[in-house]
């Protein structure tokens, strides 16, 4: 049995320990948020928080996230009001929809280290999170628009 | 006149899902290789979403409910895949219906066309199609509510008028709210489609305006969206499957010893082979039922599965180049002749030739195909993100031998299509395991391997253009061979050329003016499935016409926007029967021509936004490339830099697109910049390749796609603004993607003096 934290919650599951994090949120628990994509960490579709980092849940184990603050897409903020989450609505960022939670994860991740990334800084973080269809201009500008409403420039 | 049974089965299969391919009825008869029907057939000839299976619906009815609390819901019977059709779909409905749209929801149709009409979604034809429908629907259900305050006030309906969410009388000012209104207006007639009074366009509120947001952005960025693959049903089950790696394989023989002693593992069961050509079917294999994904995978990675690699087992992508380009280099089936080549050729002063390839391309949506079954006292439910819920519906149906009745396909969001999800094997797969679960609820799951192992690629080419060129410089004589696998192998064995609407996507519908013109066609055998892919024979059309417009320009020493425009001619309109192009992407000639003028127009358009003629750095070029597909125009430039390692960097690009009227300018600009990021891709790092019959990319280390990094640093949309909204539309969701391609190389060779002849660029440059 595995103790683990989403989102400000305990749930316990009879798991393998090596069972990675992203089945044990989307086959076990029923967080769909968190998306598989490649099953290896060439995607980012399946981006999570551990402790505030951004990690791939598809090769993170388990056993590795228990005792960690485990966030999620559906707990990354209430009420989907994370300045990442209203830029990403403002600029209409989304085609399919599919990787953008990943996207929004890791850009949320981004922001929280670096308040007011440059281009090469967005460049580093994001460029690992695959959007097929195309939407990396708007991911773009709506990391730079949530910088500029938390104020980036503590 | 014989019919040999093999023919029959793909008339079969082609007629009734005629769409699906993009094949107008006629050309499904050209592309078979049977007489043309008779001339009843030719007078009863349909268009458009006419000529589509089931056609179009546009009963209020069906499309709009209207609650108590004035809650507006509108059914959206198309797929959404990014393209943003829930969203602009409902939007024309509630802009003729005078709807308020923050009391919009929007709610998806299963498939079940005979109720709301055609729902493949493909071939770029969404708002194409269905405009006009939606317009009729909102303004009918408006009249409706109009109609049904006036009885209520016992005034003549002439004094009433729907506005924003409620109507109104005009002498006394009185109001009636539409959920007041909903119950009276449900129980009149809806008014005939002749009597519909469609809405002024300057007083559309929300077409062509481009304010209104995504219906699905709050749950997509909740993480509450729900995609075919995050499906939950109780008591439900995980399942993948063990495929054939070639295609045509058998299962010879299997070992399940170890995969059952994986935890969660429940069952291990095969799953029958469909024969070549095995238009959608599954590819049989064995599958690996479990309590959760993981260990399902785990399972199948711990089966010990022989495989019978069956007649592709030799498939090299290396050796079939080869095979590609000795068919380029003979005469092939002429399919367009104008003029007299060879003389024409022989006389010039001057001669260029070229060869162009382009290999297979996959999908990778990046939620790989995955569907969830259930069959409860022989009815089967199925969640799956399908392009075409009908085609799925129908071929469970078959497999299941249950009545169409008793099969529902709920639509659940894609996470990205671009035509694979039209394919709907995987929904039939997780239908076959329920019922081999005695009904339990299945979810069957692609994972990225499999997707890339079993997936329906582009195709794959090679592109021979030769050109003669008199003193000026001037084309004189234009010869090109088209050679490339047909989608339709998937449906008939024989099939070596290309069908109609593979020849019309760019090829024999070339408008170029120049005076000796011939297209052949030689033969290419599938070896694969071929299947579409965004743009379809666009994709290596274009590259190859437009790289050698680029060729074509330097050897006459002219700039390549200019040889470009001179190439296309004076503003005229083709008609496509002359070119000839037979299928027209299954539109009216008479309506939709080739448009010279409009070509032009966004060549220009593009130049000017670019800033054509500009001075650049050394290392740094624009490249210019323009196409007409899906009755839309669109003209691309590219700004490249390439470093001296040979490094590519793209820090502009401007696309410019004439579409016809722009219901959702919003969407068209997305649209666009997506097109331009995959054609990117493409260009750059994407291709699958075949070794021993066996696709050689596993995941996204070995089939690359374009990241944030390497994506276009700013891409500018220009929508060329059409004359009203009575003008025909175009397709959007595929134009965007042709152009990229050779708009890019011509700009690497602007840059560097280096020709691109073989896609993708790859490490080409750093040589």
């Amino acid at each position: 049995m595995v103790t683990l934290q989403i989102n400000g919650q305990e749930h316990e599951v009879d798991v393998p320990d090596d069972m990675p994090l992203l089945w044990v949120l989307r086959d076990v628990i029923g967080l769909t948020g968190t998306k598989f994509g490649c099953g290896v960490a060439l995607c980012g579709a399946c981006t999570v928080h551990l402790d505030g980092t951004a990690v791939r849940a598809c090769v993170t184990p388990v056993s590795f996230a228990a005792g960690r603050r485990i966030t999620t897409i559906e707990g990354l903020s209430p009420d989907g009001t994370h300045p990442v989450q209203v830029a990403w609505r403002d600029l209409n960022v989304a085609q399919c929809g599919y990787c953008q939670t990943g996207q929004i994860m890791q850009a949320a991740a981004l922001l929280a280290q670096t308040p007011n990334p440059t281009d090469v800084d967005i460049d580093n973080a994001m460029s690992g999170n695959i959007c097929r269809c195309g939407t990396y201009t708007r991911i773009r500008a709506a990391i730079k628009q949530a910088a500029a409403v938390t104020g980036g420039a503590s | 006149m014989s019919r040999n049974p093999r023919t029959e089965l793909v008339i079969t299969n082609m007629s009734r899902r005629s769409f699906l391919m993009g094949l107008g009825a006629g050309s499904l008869v050209l592309a078979a290789g049977l007489p043309i029907l008779g001339g009843a057939e030719e007078e009863q000839k349909k268009y458009a979403g006419e000529a589509m299976p089931h056609g179009l619906r546009d009963d209020p009815a069906i499309f709009v409910a209207i609650a108590a609390d004035g809650t507006v819901t509108i059914v959206c019977h198309r797929s959404e895949m990014g393209q943003g059709v829930r969203t602009s779909l409902p939007m024309v409905v509630a802009d003729e219906l005078e709807a308020d749209w923050s009391r919009v929801r929007v709610t998806q149709a299963p498939g079940n066309e005979p109720l709301y009409g055609n729902q493949d979604t493909d071939g770029s034809r969404s708002m194409r199609h269905h405009f006009m429908s939606m317009r009729r629907i909102g303004a009918a259900a408006r009249r409706m509510l109009e109609e049904a305050a006036a009885a209520q006030w016992n005034v003549p309906i002439a004094e009433v008028e729907a506005v924003d969410h409620e109507v109104i009388h005009r002498g006394s000012d009185r109001r009636l709210g539409y959920g007041e209104l909903a119950g009276a207006a449900a129980a009149l007639p809806v008014p005939a489609r002749e009597t519909v009074e469609l809405k002024d366009p300057s007083k559309f509120r929300y077409i062509g305006r481009g304010e209104v947001g995504l219906v699905d952005n709050l749950a997509i960025t909740t993480g509450r969206a729900q995609f075919g693959i995050d499906t939950r049903l109780d008591g439900m089950v995980y399942a993948v499957v063990a495929r054939p790696p070639v295609y045509g394989g058998k299962l010879k023989s299997y070992d399940d010893t170890e995969a059952l002693k994986i935890p969660g593992v429940l069952k291990v069961l095969t799953l029958e082979a469909a024969p070549i050509p095995s238009e959608f079917n599954p590819l049989g294999g064995v599958a690996v039922i479990a309590l959760n994904t993981w260990a399902a995978i785990r399972g199948r990675d711990a089966l010990k599965v022989a495989w019978d690699d069956g007649p592709n087992a030799s498939y090299s992508s290396d050796t079939y180049r080869l095979t590609l380009e000795a068919a380029a280099r003979q005469p092939g089936k002429v399919v367009r002749n104008v003029g007299d080549v060879d003389a024409a050729m022989a006389a010039a002063a001057k001669r260029v030739e070229a060869e162009y390839y382009i290999p297979h391309q996959a999908h990778v949506t990046m939620e790989p195909p995955a569907a969830a079954a259930r069959i409860v006292d022989g009815k089967c439910e199925v969640w799956a993100c399908v392009q075409a819920p009908q085609t799925t519906r129908e071929k469970i149906a078959r497999q299941l031998g249950l009545d169409i009745e008793d099969v529902t396909v709920h639509v659940t969001l894609l996470g990205g299509g671009f035509g694979r999800k039209s394919k709907p094997d995987f929904a039939i797969e997780a239908a076959l395991l329920s019922r081999a679960m005695d009904g339990r609820a299945v979810k069957l799951t692609f994972t990225r391997e499999d997707d890339l192992a079993n997936g329906y690629l582009n195709t794959v080419a090679v592109q021979r253009l030769e050109a003669g060129l008199d003193e000026s410089g001037e084309a004189v004589a234009w010869l090109h061979r088209s050679v490339a696998p047909t989608i339709t192998a998937l449906f008939g064995p024989d099939s070596r050329h290309e069908a109609p609407f593979e020849l019309g996507m760019g090829f024999v519908d070339t408008p170029f003016a120049v005076p000796n013109l011939r297209l052949e066609n030689p033969e290419a055998a599938a070896h694969t499935r071929v299947g579409w892919f965004r743009s379809v024979f666009n994709v290596p059309h274009a590259f190859a016409i437009h790289s050698f417009v680029g060729e074509l320009a330097a050897a006459a020493g002219r700039d390549p926007k200019d040889y470009l425009l001179e190439l296309i001619g004076p503003p005229r309109r083709i008609d496509p029967d002359s070119l000839p192009d037979s299928w027209n992407y299954g539109e009216d000639p008479a309506i939709y021509q080739v448009d010279t003028g409009r070509l032009r127009r966004v060549v220009e358009t593009a130049a000017a936004g670019a800033g054509w003629g500009r001075t650049l750095p050394k290392g740094r070029g624009l490249g210019i490339a323009a196409h007409r597909s899906f009755v839309t125009y669109t003209a691309v430039v590219v700004e490249v830099e390439v470093g001296d390692t040979g490094q590519i960097t793209i820090p502009r690009v401007d696309i410019a697109v004439d579409c016809g009227p722009q219901i959702n300018p919003e969407r068209i600009r997305s649209q666009m910049e997506g097109a331009v990021i995959q054609g990117v891709s493409l260009a750059t790092v994407s291709a699958a390749t075949f070794k021993d019959g066996r696709v050689e990319q596993r995941n996204f280390d070995g089939y690359r796609i374009t990241r944030i990094d390497q994506a276009p640093r700013e891409i500018h949309v220009h929508l060329v603004p059409a004359e009203g909204y009575d003008q025909p539309l175009g397709g959007v969701g595929e134009p965007g993607l042709p152009p990229v391609a050779p708009a890019l190389c011509n700009a690497v060779f602007a840059a560097t003096g280096k020709r691109i002849r073989s896609l993708p660029i790859g490490d080409q440059l750093s040589a």
